[in-house]
């Protein structure tokens, strides 16, 4: 059987590089390399040998000219060393290959940056949508309740039931699109995968601090029509055990976190497709 | 010529800064405005052409589903004042440089030298506005005038000069490099003038010190040879002064001090540092024996202990205070990212794993007249908050333990802590991690940021009072991202064994990194004209002690240096061999090929005679306040929660990233809505073990007043009683003590020193009393004494403070316990004894006294409870824990059961008191602060068990936990003297920041 291969971009500004690749390991791939962008464009590293690829939080650039911009921008345009091509047609290629890509956080504003997120049709280079400033205007590390669309092609979120509690930690996490049909496109093809909701999970909400940043229909996470790309504010990597969660000590939880579903979802599909 | 590309919102987006500027101006200033809308303005100053300006601002300067972009023309409309806010020349612009970047990759050429590009900032005002008035939001609120530059427009002017003119803060120096000696043989008033002008912050001994030095006939016939001249070299007067700087040198707690108790008694002692810290150490390490935990104390950027035989664990706390003071977000940045650089730079470096942050602030709602030149203590709170904020999260480094202190006196400076905690490999390719070495012949390399003026001075200014005229230049703003890029890249390095010795350049800049390193290896040859600049014309002693941010110093053996610089490339981080390490005795400074400072070691750093500073012990007393007995103290309680000191910090607290690298146990905030306050904190650093860090920390500045030894001693013990709550071993624990001060001198200003010198005593008597029984060695520290604020007719100083910080270990992080209360039914223990020690608490402050009766600490009751206590945890014996502090038992009490959700119903009557009986009442039982305490909660089929493991100490059951969600204390009468409901002792405790 192939050896299902998870990749961990770090450098610039990533912070949950070590996290994310520990869960990818409990989620059940046989290798999960964190690899520093400049391995990338020296090619040290290629995306060719991976099946899934991690873009994971942290603040890129410092998020200096709005979160993630600066990478969208170096990965638009800095190339492969000794190969004619640029690092994003690499990742073009890895999705047309079938592959898989969590964006988390920071990762998320990058994918909906570059235009890979919701890349209605296929288009996965032109943004049709952003991730700004919370609407209180403050960074916001807290948790939150998150409901699922269970009818979302998205393969992450497979088998979750009724919803998720992870946590939330960043100040860009508003969630917007350019007009009216990219929102009821996303909505009709049940592309927005995860949603702030109250403690049952019953419905979304706009109400802060349940929704902590005044996302456009509660959205916290969306994936593309294959379902294989994924994207999201809030931290799956951040609950893989029990003792992630913020009341641990005072109730009754499974040993494995929440969030770990995320990794075993990925690790389950590259395991039954390549 | 340059361009100013503008960035706007579209109309139909919320602009959630501009939303907060219209709340502050408000708030600040009591102006109303209508609305505040804001622009980012880029001002490249770049040769581009119309289209590659299209592309950049299409492309990484906006956001096209949010933004609009303007090139070259004026986007602001519809206000009616206009501000725009820039950064000064030389002053660090993120942003910029962010941009340049960018620019670089778009093009696929970066910058040419001298191009760039620099960030500002437009706020649209509209509203009912006078010029004055938008002069004030200018002045008040959106400029920080020592960093930033502003100009105003009216509509009408803006309509008519059509818009704002591009304008580059480009360094313009003149290249002028040179090096001036200084004249020596002059009168001591001219000396005085030359360190004062000079900002040397030397005294008229060091100084004369300095002139015996160069009449040296021996050092005159060595200069000689040199073709040096008899006078020093303005690169030679700045490294001394640096090296010599309070800040640098430590000469208060290395001078010799002359204590009188206060009862005629007198004490010679020989360094504070050396009676106290080091010998606190010395002797906690004797007496542990082989079960010795201690690597490197006191020696390296921060101490070192075991964490298992894999793992050591690295700790370091700082301060950054009067940078604080002047620029508030610049400056703690540069706190939280500077102290990140000591674990970093500490034996071959360390990964960091957690920063801790503690700050001291006068109230953020004050009201009266301040001193000019001094912020408005909310605007330092505003902007400390946020500066550490940036520095913490864009850094990755959660930060998992805190806390804010208020102060009225902290308007005279602002104190701001930042710890960072690491974890390095034992070992490295079979070597030691925690010990380095140079060898003479190894490589002089600076990698990171580049030099230029910014932070010159900081060393000296630091240790002089804050003044009217303090410098611009002594201010830095930090740099997460390009730290960051650094890290990343010194890290794999240091796994690749390409450097020897690493160290961190940070205040005194290269003279003191440099200077450091050459005692290792017995001297140093370096050519300052290598040093990469940010712009041209600095002269060399300028760039010998700038204090540019995020660079470290290494030695790199020669035959690594070719890989090491590769490496270095392959990262995008800058890296330049500056010189060579020599057995040569001689700290030796080229530009070029001449020689601009030849100084002998031996004068460098043994050349400074001891301080002899007099101390006077005489102890205060205050007005012992008679209060009367009440029949009911809910308000009491309920004012107390709603304390600055005591109340919910969470607005602060949810703004720094506390989970990031996934190792989060304990959380800073807990209980059944996640909103009770955690008293320690607890980190599994390595993912696949559950073996866990545990920090935590004491902070009692108010004490002081009463007595700084007992000062000392409460804020040890807290910090241990915090540390042991959540679980941490007594058997694996460490201490850390940051003094802040005000100046202990004796002079014309400060005719108060010897009594503010005596303090310092007390407090480092404390240190060694508690620390040694507690078997807790000293790992690291440091020292700032020069806390006052005088401006020619006000001085403030402020309360001594010891912040005294505690890391340890559990072994099973599984085994951790919060404070909140967990089930109806539960059996509640009060543990340690209560007296009647109100004096110095919150509860007499509110009443506006300060008493005389301030908690005395029992070292070995205290520890007999936290061994029993440990053991109980262990044995999974706990509910919940909470620490008793300010507000005493009343408070802790509100706060276990508000977060746990269920109510509490308690009685005085039981609690175990110590002292008189007359003394004994429910106000002393409910406020008083008595140390060592701690407020558990059992389930009911356990207590007996737990009562067992308790025995041999003092504790009492004192209540059980209720399904009612109501606080009810019955006091000593039998009758209820405290009756709330739950919700509203939480919505008390809430309310005074929530907003801020």
């Amino acid at each position: 059987m192939t050896k299902a291969k998870a990749l961990v971009i770090t450098g610039n500004g990533t912070n949950c590089e070590t996290e994310a690749a520990h869960a990818c390991k409990l989620g059940g791939f046989d290798e999960a390399r964190i690899a520093h962008i400049a391995e990338l464009l020296t090619g040290e590293v290629s995306l060719d040998d991976y099946h899934f690829l991690n873009l994971t939080g942290g603040f890129l650039d410092g998020d200096d000219l709005g979160s993630a911009k600066a990478q969208a921008n170096r990965l638009r345009y800095a190339t492969v060393e000794g190969k004619e091509e640029r690092l994003v047609d690499q990742i073009t290629r890895f999705i047309a290959d079938g592959k898989l890509i969590l964006g988390v956080c920071n990762g998320f504003q990058l994918l909906v940056k570059m235009g890979m997120l919701p890349a209605l049709g296929g288009n996965y280079l032109n943004q049709t949508a952003t991730l700004t400033y919370n609407e209180c205007g403050r960074f916001q590390d807290r948790w939150c309740y998150l409901k699922v669309d269970p009818a979302s092609p998205s393969l992450y979120t497979r088998g979750i039931e009724g919803g998720v509690y992870l946590p939330v930690r960043h100040g860009e996490g508003k969630f917007l699109v350019d007009d009216a049909k990219t929102l009821e496109a996303i909505e009709a093809k049940h592309l927005t995968c995860l949603k702030y909701s109250g403690k049952d999970y019953a419905a979304p909400t706009m109400e802060f601090p349940e929704n902590p940043n005044g996302s456009l229909n509660a959205i916290a996470g969306i994936c593309d029509e294959t379902g294989r790309v994924m994207g999201l504010m809030p931290h799956p990597e951040a609950f893989v055990h029990r003792t992630q969660h913020p009341r641990w000590t005072r109730e009754e939880l499974p040993e494995e976190g929440a969030g770990l579903i995320f990794f075993k979802n990925a690790a389950k599909y590259v395991k039954e497709n390549f | 010529m340059p361009h100013r590309i503008e960035i706007t919102l579209k109309d139909e987006v919320r602009d959630p800064r501009g939303e907060r500027i219209k709340r502050e101006i408000a708030h600040f200033l009591h102006l109303e405005v209508a609305e505040v809308r804001t622009i980012d303005v880029y001002t490249v100053d770049a040769a581009l052409s119309a289209e590659e300006l299209t592309q950049v601002a299409a492309g990484p300067f906006s956001d096209p589903v949010i933004q609009n972009y303007s090139i070259d023309k004026p986007a602001a409309a519809g206000f009616d004042y206009l501000v725009e806010v820039g950064f000064r020349a030389g002053v660090t612009d993120n942003v910029g440089r962010t941009a340049g970047e960018a620019i670089g990759y778009l093009l696929g050429r970066p910058l040419a030298v001298g191009e760039g590009v620099y960030t500002s900032v437009q706020y649209l005002i509209s509203g009912k506005l006078s010029q004055a008035d938008a002069e004030k939001i200018a002045t008040g609120l959106l400029c920080n005038t020592l960093i930033q530059r502003y100009q105003i427009f009216d509509a009408a002017t803006f309509k008519a000069q059509g818009g704002v003119a591009p304008f580059v803060p480009k360094v313009q120096v003149e290249a002028k490099v040179e090096v001036n000696t200084v004249n020596l043989e002059v009168s001591d008033e001219e000396l005085m003038r030359i360190s004062r002008d000079g900002v040397l912050a030397l005294t008229l001994d060091e100084m004369k010190i300095i002139q015996a030095h160069y009449r040296d006939p021996q050092v005159v016939e060595k200069r000689k040879s040199l073709g040096l001249g008899a006078a020093p070299t303005d690169v030679e007067l700045e490294a001394l002064a640096q090296t010599w700087s309070e800040h640098c040198k430590h000469k208060i707690f290395s001078a010799d001090v002359t204590y009188d108790d206060g009862t005629g008694k007198t004490e010679k002692i020989n360094s504070l540092f050396k009676s106290y810290i080091q010998k606190t150490t010395a002797d906690v390490r004797a007496a542990q024996g082989d079960k010795d935990y201690c690597l490197s104390v006191f020696k390296d950027n921060a101490g070192v202990i075991k964490f298992n035989d894999d793992w050591s664990l690295v700790f370091k706390v700082e301060t950054h205070n009067s940078p604080s003071a002047l620029d508030p977000y610049g400056g703690a940045l540069t706190g939280i990212v500077g102290v990140n650089r000591d674990p970093f730079g500490t034996g071959k470096g360390a990964k960091l794993i957690f920063n801790t942050d503690v700050f001291c602030f006068a109230d953020p709602f004050y009201e009266k007249e301040l001193p000019k030149r001094l912020l408005h203590p909310r605007r330092i709170y505003e902007g400390v908050v946020e500066g550490v904020e940036h520095g913490g999260n864009k850094s990755g480094i959660p930060t998992v333990n805190g806390s804010l202190v208020f102060d009225e006196r902290f308007a005279g400076k602002p104190l701001v802590f930042c710890g960072t905690a690491g974890l390095m490999p034992a070992t490295i390719k079979g070597e030691a991690s925690h010990k380095k070495k140079i060898i003479p012949g190894d490589l002089i390399v600076m990698t990171g940021g580049r030099i230029g003026k910014d932070g010159i001075h900081g060393a000296t200014f630091s240790s002089e009072e804050l003044n009217e005229n303090s410098p611009v230049s002594a201010v830095q703003i930090g740099d997460p991202i390009t730290q960051k890029r650094m890290f990343d890249f010194l890290i794999r390095a240091r796994d690749k064994a390409l450097y020897r010795f690493i160290t961190d350049n940070g205040a005194g800049g290269l003279s003191s990194s440099i200077g450091e390193m050459s005692e290792e290896c017995g001297g140093c040859q370096l050519d300052l004209s290598k040093a990469p600049l940010k712009y041209p014309g600095l002269a060399p002693w300028e760039i010998l002690i700038s204090e540019a941010q995020e660079r470290m110093s290494l030695a790199v053996p020669p035959e690594q240096i070719d890989e090491f610089m590769e490496m270095a490339k392959r990262y995008g981080v800058e890296a330049t061999v500056l010189g060579t390490f020599t057995d040569s005795g001689i700290f030796h400074m080229l530009y070029g090929d001449k020689t601009v400072a030849y100084l002998p070691l031996s004068f460098m750093h043994a050349g400074l005679p001891p301080m002899q500073i007099p101390a006077r012990w005489e102890k205060p007393v205050h007005e012992e306040p008679k209060l009367a007995p009440a029949a009911d103290y809910t308000t009491d309680v309920k004012a107390l929660l709603s304390s600055l000191n005591i109340c919910s910090k969470e607005s602060v607290v949810r703004r720094y990233d506390h989970e990031v690298q996934g190792g989060s146990v304990v959380k800073p905030f807990t209980g059944v809505d996640n909103d009770g306050p955690s008293d320690a904190a607890v980190v599994r650093p390595i993912l696949d073990s559950f073996e866990g860090v545990v920090v935590g920390h004491g902070i009692c500045p108010r004490y002081s007043d009463i007595d700084a030894y007992d000062m000392a001693a409460n804020a040890i013990d807290e910090g241990l009683r915090n540390y042991v709550a959540v679980g941490g071993s007594l058997d694996l624990v460490a201490g850390l003590d940051n003094f802040c001060w005000s100046d202990p001198v004796l002079s014309e200003r400060t005719p108060d020193g010897p009594y503010k010198m005596a303090q310092l005593v007390r407090a480092n008597k404390a240190l060694y009393d508690y620390c040694t029984v507690f078997s807790m060695p000293l790992i690291s520290g440091k020292d700032s004494m020069k806390n006052d604020f005088y401006d020619g007719t006000t001085k403030i100083s402020i309360p001594p403070t010891l912040l005294f910080s505690v890391i340890g270990k559990m072994e099973d992080a599984r085994l951790a316990v919060t404070m909140d209360v967990k089930r109806a039914g539960d059996q509640v223990y009060l543990l340690g004894a209560t007296a009647n020690e109100l004096g110095a608490s919150e509860y007499l402050a509110q009443k506006g006294f300060v008493g005389n009766n301030v908690p005395k600490v029992d070292a070995q009751a205290a520890l007999a409870t936290y061994r029993a206590y440990g053991a109980a945890l262990k044995a999974g014996l706990v509910a919940s824990c909470h620490d008793l502090s300010d507000g005493g038992l009343a408070v802790a009490a509100a706060e276990s059961a508000f977060a746990g959700g269920f109510g509490m119903e308690l009685d005085l009557a039981q609690v175990a008191y110590q002292g008189e009986a007359a003394d004994r009442s429910d106000i002393v039982l409910l406020f008083s602060e008595s140390a060592s305490r701690l407020l558990v909660t059992v389930c009911a089929e356990k207590a007996a068990e737990f009562e067992k493991a308790m025995a041999g100490t003092t504790f009492a059951k004192i209540g059980a936990v209720t399904a009612e969600p109501t606080l009810k204390v019955k006091g000593l009468t039998g009758n209820v003297v405290v009756n709330a409901a739950n919700a509203e002792l939480k919505a008390a405790w809430q309310e005074p920041l929530k907003d801020l």
